[in-house]
This record gives structure tokens, C-alpha cells and sequence, in this order.
């Protein structure tokens, strides 16, 4: 039997105005019907290049040079685009992409994007189009999807709009499915129901997945094979086991290891100077928004947070762990006093917040950001972000400043030399770097860092959070950490409260809630969780 | 919805007569009217005497809320020049401008659009330096100059149409031509840039996984999404050919507001240039306001009200 897919030394490079950037060097994949292979590695690494060159999807400057391409015993490359298009892309290869927020048009409505292919092409009539797109909404998990159909993208959030992408590539029924990084912007437990799906339809209808990801836990779990890519190239190809509990390629190794886990000892030491001065104190806060359903429609009340307290002690870091929606992030703008709450009080070491002014609150509590790529002005050197609380504040003069910013940029590890750079010159995870150095640049009490690794690739993600640990260490920080990402919990928190709806349903260390949780809702969360070690682990003598 | 149009339309009520007071005030301080109408060679007497008969010699506040009085009645007053209602007149003149207008705008959308679009799917090709090209040569030619140049070329040299007057159709291919010329830069570049943009989103790509190419993407996925600001643009323009018509019309020898706007500033008519200035400002603010709807209805993310 032909295989489903053959590909034999792709080569891709991109023409850059700095010259040839070899993308993809010399990669030899295979996939049989019903198959999942996983393509695991790091932005950068090559894995988006060479799905999008399946679907034939790259920028124009991309060359492609291969010495077998083949999907179902077809050579892709003798196909013209107009045939590829007519035959391949849809019916036969599907689809989904990493960013869900903008991948549906956002000025037509869901059903129309959902039917719209079937439609020109002739397989379903309107009305069967119609009936298959709500039996696929259904399936993958969205509510009311009869009502959803008439709906726009920018009515639904992050989460369901993946899932409508997921349900959108269904349509056509496709022979394989390139998932790129599918589930990361979702909960775990959403995520946990999409791959839950898509295990589902390989097997029903033998379709082969390309499952690609950074998030090993992911890979390891749902794939029969793994291959990651370093640098442009294979490094390592093999059964799963095999790749996750015997890899073979020290950078497989490294991705391993800076994995957070949920199992094992938590790799950071108890607070150095915890006291019992509560640095910021948050009592009974509710936050109520007011929203139109429609036009007329009748207005209604959303209660975003309702009656939290909350308050972190000097020296220990406290994790708010809860899924998109759930209040998380209103209740970080309240404590940094870019939002008032509905009634409540937040104080910072006994003092009212509401009574500070702006850039006295810039000495208690610091932002760092989730997304360092847009929360950094482009057109700004590393010198000038840093040192702008500092201005603002019209604290010493350039000197002292430009001291201060140098402190901060050691306390961050970022080298001297960068200090006259643009964000654009800098790597993920340095410009979450620049991002913790502004907000330590005022000597605050306390950092409020929302989901600040969850845009990082996981090594990149392992050296943040030790940043953040060895600050603590050293200085003795006081740390709020947002996350949906329970096994940085377990290495990093003192403390965590759980959040649901708007309340605080469980609080308590970190050792206790992680290991007998007593909330529901915090049970399903851990259960959710993708973790290693799920399934027989090959040990050493297996290798 | 309707509450927040009619919020619009009450200030574009409020724009028109605050610019109305605006020209009022600078027709009657910047010259003296009395004299304007007398002309220069006139004695002191004659002069006092038309005064008097118009009611200048009145204060004017008096005269401006007198006036006021008379356009909240539907009364615009009688022109000094023609001896009629002015409201009359504009209403005899309307039909050539808004014509011309239309037409205008119709040129500009005929060819800013396909072009601004094909120089947005060839970037860097000939096509994008050409559509460059006639953007920066529409750009530098001034309106009269063009209208000439085509008068010579396509009425004296090729008589195609007609030189001047308004007719027939045939009358209105050069002004036309000339007043829809001035927009195209703007609303070509426009096209070119939201085109590139969206050709590039997320979303174009997820289309083009489904297997849309060619001319089905842009018209599925693309046009839309590309021509939401151009709308706002092309409504702005369309005010600004009330505006331009001045000069267009008096090269063309149209007889449309244009032309009465300038025979009653050069014969110191200011009831009429009071009224035309009055209806060039609503025309301007109520295209704004057509465009907010528009782009509100074709954008579901806008919700106005």
C-alpha cells in the first residue's frame, strides 16, 4: 500500500534581505493512513515551514527543493497550483492554524465560512452543508450551535474560535490534518477535548495527523511517532516512547528537561524573608461590566469578579490558576489599579490603593505581560523602555537613570551590550527579560506577572521562571503569577488560589491543592493537565 | 440606531450653522458688500442708496439672525444679483452639479479601485509602478490645468465630445473625467495598502487551506475586508466634488452650483453664497455620516448607537 505521505530530503530557504535563511534542511518524514506523527521543536525550528510547504502555503520568497513530496502515491510537485487547489487543498489535506483569534474572517458569519468550500464545490447543497457544519459545531464541544451559525468571529472567544477552525477543516473530510499547535491558546481542559476529538476521527476514518507543537506533554501523549527539529533539521525521529523516555539527541534531552513538571520535587525553595506584612491585600472585590445583547437588546450585567480576597505576603509568591474567562486577568488591572472594582478595597502594605497616586503605585506593585512582542515599544531602545518608569516618575537624573537601568538589566541577566538595542533585535525570551528589568527598575514591593511564559517556547519558558525564582532569592520579591499552567505552579508557588467564575473557589499552599485538591473544579483542572509519564515509561534498561 | 442617526443629522445641522456664521462673518467684514455690489466706480450716494435697500446698514447680529430667522422657515432670502429666491436658483442649478458630482466619483471608483487592487496582487511588478505612476502624476496636476489639456486633446484635436456646456451626456465624459481624476491617488493607494494587508491576514491563509484561489479568494475573503476603509474615503470625496466643482465648472461652462457659487462671489451676491456655502456643508457632513452607516453595516464588529 502507497503511503499516505513521503517526504524525502525537503530542503526550504527563504530569501531575507540579510540573504538565504536555510529554513528546513534536508527532512525525511513518512505517514501512514490512521497514523499521528508529532513535530516537536522550537519557534524557529523549522516545523510551521514545512506544513505550510505541504499545503503550499509559503511566502513567495520561499524555495522548495525536495527529492520526494508525495501525499497518496501523488507527486505534489507535478501538480499546478489551480489543480492543487481544486483537489488537494480542503478535500484531501486539512489544516489548522495556531492563531485562532485572527484566522476567520471577521466580517462574515460563522456558517457562512463553515459551508462556504463544500458549497463551491460542490459536494453538499446548502441546506446538507448547513446540517453537517451544526453536527460538527456540536462535536467539537461548542454550545448552542444551531445559534452560533449566524454569528461572527469577534462574538466568540479565543477557545471557540479554535474550535470553530477545527470544525471548519472537518468539513471537507480530510485524508490528513496538520494541526499546528492546535491547543495552545486553549484551557487544558478544552484542550484536553480536542485531542480527545481528533483521536476520535483518526481512528473512525483513518485520516493521518501531523500534531505540531512545542508542548512535549501534548506530543508525547497523543502521537504514535515523534520527530523534532532543531534548527531546521531532524535531530531525532522515532516511536513516541521512545522519543520522550529514551531520546537519543542531547537537544531532545534539553527540551526534556526544562519541561515544568507536576510530578517530582518543586524546584524552588521556600520565600528567604517571608513576614507576615501582606503587601497587597485585596478584600471583597466585585467587578460588575454591563453589556447589550444586539442592538435593543435588553441590557445585562456581567459579574467578572465577585467578592474576592485575596493577599499576598512579603517575600512568597502566590499563583492564580483558573481558565480564560474566569476573571484572572480584571482582577491583576484592579490590583495595578488600571481598573477601580465595582465595590471592595485593595490596599498595598495597609495602604488604600484608591488614595495612591499613579506613579506611587509604581513603587508597590509592577506589571510583566504576557505577550513580550507587543508589550514593548517598537521604536524605543532597550536604555529608553527600561529607564521610562524612571522618567515618568521624574526620578534622579540621566545618570543615576541610566544606572539604575544597567542594576536592572543585570538583576535580569541581559548582557551590557544590548542597552542600545531595539526589541526588534531581540529573542522572546529576552524581551520578557527587558519587560521583568522595567518593572524591577522602580525597587517595587511586589511583581503581578500575568501568564508571563505562556508566549515562550519551553526552554525559553524554564529560564524565566528560574529568573523569577533566583529574584526572589535575591531580592526577596513579592510575586502574583497568573497562569492556567499547572505545572508551573508546582515549581514556582508558595501558594495558589484557584479561580472560577469570577470567585475564589480553593486557596491553600501549593503542595496541599495540587495533591488533594478539595474543589471540584480544581480536580478537573489537574486531571486535564497533560503530563509525562502517562502511559509505560520505556526505563533505562530498555534502551 | 435611529437615535444615533438622528444625533448625527442634528450636528451636521450644528456644523452647517456654525460654518454659516463663519462666512458670514468673513463676507461682510472682509469687504464691504455695499460697495461690492455698487461696484468700484460708484459715487458715495449710489452706494448708501443700495445700503439702504438691502438692509446693510444694520448691525450684524441683527442681519445674521435675521437671515437665521428666514432659513428656519425654509427662507434663504432673495439674490442681488438675479432678483429671484436663492433658494429657487440653487434648486434650477442642482441637477447639473449633482450629476457631475456622481459621475465624478464614478470615474474615481472605475479607476482607483481595479487598479489600486491589481497593483496590490503584482507588488513591485510594471503594474504597481505604473498604478504608481498615475498616482503621483494625478497627484501634481492641478484640476484646471487637466481639464485644458483635455479640452485640447479630445475636443479641439479629436473631437469626441463637446467642449463646453451640459446638455447631454456626451457634455459631462471630461468634467467628469477630470473632477473623478483628482481622487484616484488617495483612494487607489488606499485600495493598494488595505488589499496587501488583508492578502497577507490569517484569515486569506485559512481560505486559501480551503483551496480558494485567484479570483474566488479576493472575492470571498479579500474585497470586502480590503475595501471597509475605502468607504469612509470615498464618501469624503464625493463631499469634496460639491467643493471642486467651482473650478470644473467654470472651465466646462456647466451650469451647476459650482458656477453660481462663483458668479455670486464676483458680483458680491451674498445671499446666494450664504445658501450654497449653507448646502456644501450639509452635503459634506451628511456623506460622513453615510459612510458610518455603510461601514457599520457591512462590519460586524462596528456597533453604532
Amino acid at each position: 500500500m502507497t503511503r499516505l505521505l513521503d517526504i524525502q530530503n525537503l530542503d526550504i530557504s527563504l530569501a531575507l534581505p540579510g540573504g538565504m535563511l536555510h529554513a528546513v534542511k534536508d527532512v525525511s518524514l513518512t505517514l501512514d493512513r490512521g497514523e499521528a506523527l508529532g513535530i516537536v521543536g522550537e519557534s524557529g525550528s523549522g516545523k510551521s515551514m514545512t506544513a505550510l510547504a505541504l499545503m503550499r502555503l509559503l511566502p513567495r520568497s520561499a524555495r522548495l527543493k525536495a527529492a520526494r513530496l508525495a501525499f497518496d502515491g501523488q507527486d505534489l510537485p507535478d501538480l499546478d497550483d489551480r489543480t492543487f487547489a481544486a483537489t488537494i487543498a480542503g478535500p484531501r489535506i486539512g489544516m489548522i492554524f495556531q492563531e485562532p483569534m485572527t484566522s476567520l474572517n471577521p466580517v462574515y458569519t460563522i456558517g457562512r465560512q463553515m459551508t462556504e468550500a463544500a458549497i463551491a464545490r460542490g459536494l453538499l447543497s446548502a441546506s446538507a452543508a448547513r446540517k453537517k457544519a451544526v453536527d460538527l459545531l456540536d462535536r467539537v464541544g461548542i454550545p448552542d450551535p444551531e445559534g452560533r451559525m449566524g454569528q461572527f468571529p469577534h462574538q466568540m472567544s479565543g477557545g471557540q474560535r479554535q474550535r470553530v477552525m477545527i470544525a471548519m477543516t472537518l468539513m471537507l473530510d480530510p485524508d490528513l490534518l496538520i494541526a499546528d499547535e492546535p491547543t495552545t491558546a486553549l484551557d487544558v481542559t478544552v484542550q484536553a477535548q480536542i485531542l480527545d476529538l481528533l483521536d476520535d476521527l483518526r481512528r473512525e476514518r483513518q485520516m493521518g495527523l501531523i500534531l505540531i507543537s512545542h508542548d512535549l506533554a501534548v506530543v508525547a501523549e497523543r502521537t504514535d511517532k515523534v520527530a523534532v527539529m532543531y534548527a531546521g533539521e531532524l535531530v531525532e525521529q522515532g516511536p513516541a516512547k521512545q522519543v520522550m523516555f529514551a531520546p537519543q539527541h542531547d537537544y531532545t534531552r534539553m527540551l526534556l528537561d526544562s519541561i515544568p513538571r507536576l510530578d517530582g520535587e518543586p524546584a524552588h525553595v521556600a520565600p528567604v524573608r517571608k513576614t507576615d506584612d501582606e503587601v497587597i491585600a485585596a478584600r471583597d472585590i466585585t467587578r460588575l461590566f454591563t453589556s447589550r445583547k444586539g442592538l435593543f437588546g435588553p441590557r445585562r450585567e456581567i459579574r467578572a469578579l465577585d467578592g474576592v480576597s485575596l493577599s499576598v505576603k512579603r517575600g512568597e509568591t502566590l499563583a492564580l490558576i483558573g481558565e480564560s474567562g474566569s476573571g484572572k486577568s480584571t482582577l491583576a488591572r484592579i490590583l495595578l489599579g488600571l481598573d477601580q472594582p465595582s465595590s471592595g478595597e485593595v490596599s498595598m502594605l495597609g495602604r488604600p490603593l484608591a488614595e495612591l497616586p499613579a506613579t506611587e503605585r509604581a513603587r508597590f506593585v509592577q506589571p510583566v505581560f504576557q505577550d513580550p512582542y507587543t508589550s514593548l515599544n517598537p521604536r524605543r531602545r532597550l536604555s529608553e523602555i527600561i529607564a521610562r518608569p524612571l522618567v515618568l516618575r521624574r526620578e534622579g537624573d540621566s545618570g543615576s537613570r541610566l544606572a539604575a537601568v544597567k542594576e536592572a538589566m543585570e538583576h535580569v541577566r541581559l548582557p551590557a551590550r544590548l542597552l542600545h538595542a531595539y526589541p526588534s533585535q531581540l529573542s522572546g525570551g529576552q524581551r520578557q527579560r527587558v519587560a521583568i528589568a522595567r518593572a524591577l527598575v522602580t525597587r517595587p514591593e511586589a511583581l503581578i506577572c500575568d501568564e508571563p511564559t505562556s508566549a515562550l517556547d519551553v526552554s525559553v519558558q524554564a529560564q524565566i521562571l528560574k529568573l523569577l525564582e533566583d529574584l526572589r532569592r535575591e531580592m526577596g520579591l513579592t510575586t502574583l503569577l497568573i497562569t492556567h499552567d499547572m505545572a508551573v505552579v508546582h515549581e514556582t508557588a508558595d501558594r495558589v488560589a484557584v479561580m472560577y467564575q469570577g470567585r475564589i473557589v480553593e486557596e491553600g499552599t501549593a503542595a496541599d491543592v495540587l495533591s488533594n485538591p478539595t474543589n471540584d473544579y480544581t480536580a478537573r483542572l489537574l486531571a486535564a493537565a497533560p503530563r509525562f509519564g502517562d502511559g509505560a515509561p520505556v526505563t533505562e534498561d530498555a534502551r | 440606531m435611529l437615535r444615533y442617526i438622528a444625533l448625527r443629522g442634528l450636528l451636521a445641522l450644528l456644523v452647517a450653522f456654525t460654518v454659516s456664521l463663519a462666512a458670514f462673518l468673513l463676507l461682510n467684514v472682509a469687504a464691504d458688500p455695499a460697495q461690492a455690489i455698487a461696484g468700484e466706480d460708484a459715487t458715495p450716494d449710489v452706494v448708501e442708496a443700495i445700503r439702504a435697500r438691502y438692509g446693510l446698514d444694520r448691525p450684524l447680529s441683527v442681519r445674521y439672525f435675521d437671515w437665521l430667522g428666514g432659513v428656519l422657515q425654509g427662507d434663504f432670502g432673495e439674490s442681488y444679483y438675479w432678483h429671484k429666491p436663492v433658494a429657487e436658483l440653487v434648486a434650477d442649478r442642482a441637477d447639473e452639479t449633482i450629476t457631475l458630482a456622481l459621475s465624478a466619483l464614478a470615474v474615481t471608483i472605475l479607476i482607483a479601485i481595479p487598479l489600486g487592487a491589481l497593483a496590490a496582487l503584482n507588488p513591485n511588478s510594471w503594474i504597481d509602478r505604473f498604478a504608481l505612476g498615475v498616482a503621483v502624476s494625478a497627484q501634481a496636476v492641478p484640476n484646471f490645468w487637466l481639464g485644458l489639456i483635455m479640452i485640447i486633446l479630445f475636443a479641439v484635436m479629436v473631437p469626441i465630445f463637446p467642449v463646453s456646456g451640459d446638455d447631454t451626456w456626451m457634455h459631462f465624459v471630461l468634467p467628469a473625467f477630470v473632477l473623478g481624476a483628482s481622487s484616484v491617488p488617495a483612494v487607489m493607494r488606499l485600495t493598494r495598502t488595505g488589499l496587501i494587508e488583508v492578502m497577507g491576514a490569517d484569515y486569506v491563509r485559512t481560505a486559501r487551506s480551503k483551496g480558494f484561489r485567484g479570483w474566488q479568494l479576493l472575492r470571498r475573503h479579500a474585497m470586502r475586508n480590503a475595501l471597509l476603509p475605502v468607504i469612509s474615503v470615498l464618501a469624503v470625496q464625493l463631499g469634496q466634488k460639491f467643493g471642486g466643482s467651482v473650478i470644473t465648472e467654470s472651465i466646462f461652462a456647466i451650469n451647476g452650483l459650482g458656477r453660481l457659487a462663483l458668479e455670486s462671489i464676483l458680483g458680491a451676491d451674498i445671499p446666494t453664497v450664504q445658501m450654497l456655502i449653507f448646502v456644501f456643508a450639509i452635503v459634506f457632513v451628511a456623506m460622513n455620516l453615510l459612510a458610518d452607516i455603510l461601514n457599520a453595516a457591512l462590519d460586524p464588529r462596528i456597533r453604532i448607537g
